[in-house]
């Protein structure tokens, strides 16, 4: 069992941290979501509080892909909704996500190839761009004072992801960690209130994942993000998460710290087997 | 052995005897293909944001063409035909997202395809049912004297042509690379569901391409129309713009346009060089020969992605 779960030194441990982790901020609500008739996902419900780091896990094919297309609109559920600030939606829309600040990366890397890294974190900004078509084709005052404002803040997050080498660089070019953080500066283009992370350190080596985990909780420090992730190395989700959902056959299996979920029967029966006499 | 030399030999000696009157058939030839490739600038702008190729291509620079002299024989000043029928187009580009690509989303390629076949028919249809299927003159003052640069005898229309293409190609570039607008746009045509992600409407994107497709469609269908007359065959253009996508790729702003030069170009100068030896009216098929070349050797065309196929 702790071979799986504990905390490997490899990574930063975690230090007690002390953050305030506020009013529900997306509360999942009873989510059934079928296709055909694969049941991806069966009477799902959990919440994500603002502030915390919340992580879902679960074996491959639990359905947490599908629970984050859900939660930004790409996935209707047959059942069940989403309670967004205490507002229950009729229906979630990517756009509607956008909007409301919920920004996501995704387990395979979803960039603008062809586009250089700025470009690609700039398309991140373009809800907060006002200008209208005309006045963008013709350079005229608003729209040079947004180009340029939104520009610098691009420029604070390439500082802060220390991407700043390969600003110019088509992303298509660039290894696949930093893809990954490039994917990541996006998100934080839009500057989100929630942000999902579909396995942001899949595939990485040792050092990127280390440099991935100390972006991530210095975004929920220092941006006071929410953030939900989905990730597979155990070492990184007990390390950094306050809270752990874990789904397993598109049912949540158990919910709570990672302590609690540690030591959960169901849990270690789910990824270990259980022993038969 | 006669036939060979005249194939082989003979076109190059008489270019080398001649090379001032080669230029002169050159450029007439090159000046052709911009007007080509300002339709086939049509196709790769939808086909790049929305995947879908866009047989109504032609139809639309028929339909922009017929509105704009429509308005002028009616009486209205140029610049105020041109206005309106701008108006016209951008209605057309919001009608065409409302009625049929929303609906539609989400759907195979094949079935917006069919789609844009309907809506061939309809602008043919609804065009000439309000202006009469009457070959119209269309004179707007864009000269056509013959001019001499240096030594060549050039004609003023063609040298007009290549220069509001050049301006109109140099614009959508600019477009496209700086604005954020542009940005949204070329971000679309790389990943929906990225695109998506950051907030992009597509809806709006779309409406925004087909305005802009619509656009180029009434500058081609005015030089077209202006050169040949408004009639039901300027629709008929868009298929000489097909081998210029094949060459130039279909997602290539920079190809369609150094496809349509070589087509044009090169068509002229098989007619004159190779038209008393092989019959004549190369013209017409040459583009299409050339076509069927690049479909065997280089599918992508000069510019377009290359397809990979993963295993």
């Amino acid at each position: 069992m702790n071979e799986v779960l504990a905390t490997s030194p490899g990574t930063q441990t975690a230090v007690a941290r002390k953050r305030d982790i506020g009013e529900v901020l997306l509360q999942v609500d009873n989510i059934s979501l079928r296709f055909g008739g694969v049941q991806a996902l069966a009477q799902v419900s959990f919440d994500i509080r603002k502030g915390e780091i919340r992580a879902i896990i679960g074996p491959n094919g639990a359905g947490k892909s599908s629970m984050l297309n859900v939660i930004n609109g790409f996935y209707q559920p047959q059942e069940g909704s989403l309670i967004w600030k205490g507002r229950r939606l009729r229906k979630m829309r990517p756009h509607f996500a956008a909007k409301e600040g919920i920004a996501r990366t995704f387990q395979n890397i979803a960039l603008f190839k062809g586009m250089s890294t700025l470009d690609n974190i700039m398309t991140g900004r373009i809800l907060k761009m006002r200008a209208s078509f005309l006045e963008q084709a013709f350079y005229l005052g608003r729209a040079r004072r947004e180009e340029l404002e939104n520009r610098a803040f691009v420029e604070r997050i390439i500082d802060f992801l220390e991407i700043q080498h390969i600003r110019h660089v088509p992303v298509g070019k660039l290894p696949y960690g930093l893809q990954k953080r490039v994917e990541l500066a996006r998100a934080l283009a839009m500057e989100p209130e929630l942000l999902l992370l579909d396995e942001p350190m899949a595939g990485m080596n040792l050092e990127e994942k280390e440099d991935m985990v100390r972006f991530i909780l210095d975004v929920n420090e220092e941006y006071g993000t929410t953030i939900a992730l989905i990730e597979h190395d155990m070492s990184v989700v007990m390390d950094i998460s306050d809270r752990v959902v874990v789904l397993d056959y598109g049912r949540v299996l158990a919910d709570g710290t990672p302590d609690e979920v540690r030591n959960d029967p169901a849990v270690i029966e789910a990824y270990l087997g259980v022993q038969h006499d | 052995m006669d036939t060979l030399y005249s194939i082989f030999v003979e076109p190059f000696r008489q270019i080398a005897e001649a090379p001032l009157f080669f230029f002169e058939v050159l450029i007439g030839g090159l000046a052709a293909g911009v007007m080509y490739a300002l339709v086939a600038l049509g196709f790769v702008l939808i086909f790049k944001a929305s995947g879908v190729f866009n047989f109504a291509q032609g139809a639309m620079v028929l339909f922009a063409a017929l509105f704009f002299v429509g308005f002028i024989d009616l009486g209205l000043p140029i610049w105020l035909s041109l206005i309106i029928t701008v108006m016209v187009m951008v209605a057309l580009a919001f009608a065409i997202e409302r009625v049929v690509l929303r609906p539609l989303v989400n759907q195979a390629p094949i079935i917006l395809f069919m789609a844009t076949i309907g809506i061939t028919f309809f602008l043919d249809g609804f065009g000439q049912t309000i202006w009469g299927s009457d070959v119209r003159r269309l004179d707007i003052g864009i000269p056509e004297d013959p001019i001499f640069i240096g030594d060549m005898l050039l004609n003023s229309f063609d040298l007009f042509a290549a220069a509001v293409c050049g301006v109109l190609v140099a614009g959508l570039a600019l477009f496209f690379q700086y604005t954020p607008t542009g940005r949204a746009l070329r971000a679309v045509a790389d990943d929906h569901q990225a695109a998506l992600t950051v907030g992009i409407p597509l809806n709006v994107i779309w409406t925004i391409v087909w305005t802009v497709a619509g656009l180029v469609g009434l500058v081609a269908g005015v030089l077209w129309g202006a050169k040949l007359g408004v009639q039901f065959n300027l629709a008929l253009i868009a298929l000489k713009a097909l081998p210029v996508l094949i060459l130039g790729g279909f997602t290539s702003v920079p190809g369609a346009i150094v496809g349509g030069l070589i087509i044009g170009g090169g068509e002229k100068v098989a007619e004159v060089y190779w038209g008393p030896v092989i019959g004549g009216a190369i013209e017409d098929w040459f583009a299409y020969m050339l076509a069927m070349v690049f479909l065997l050797f280089r599918p992508e065309g000069l510019f377009g992605e290359k397809i990979i196929e993963r295993v």
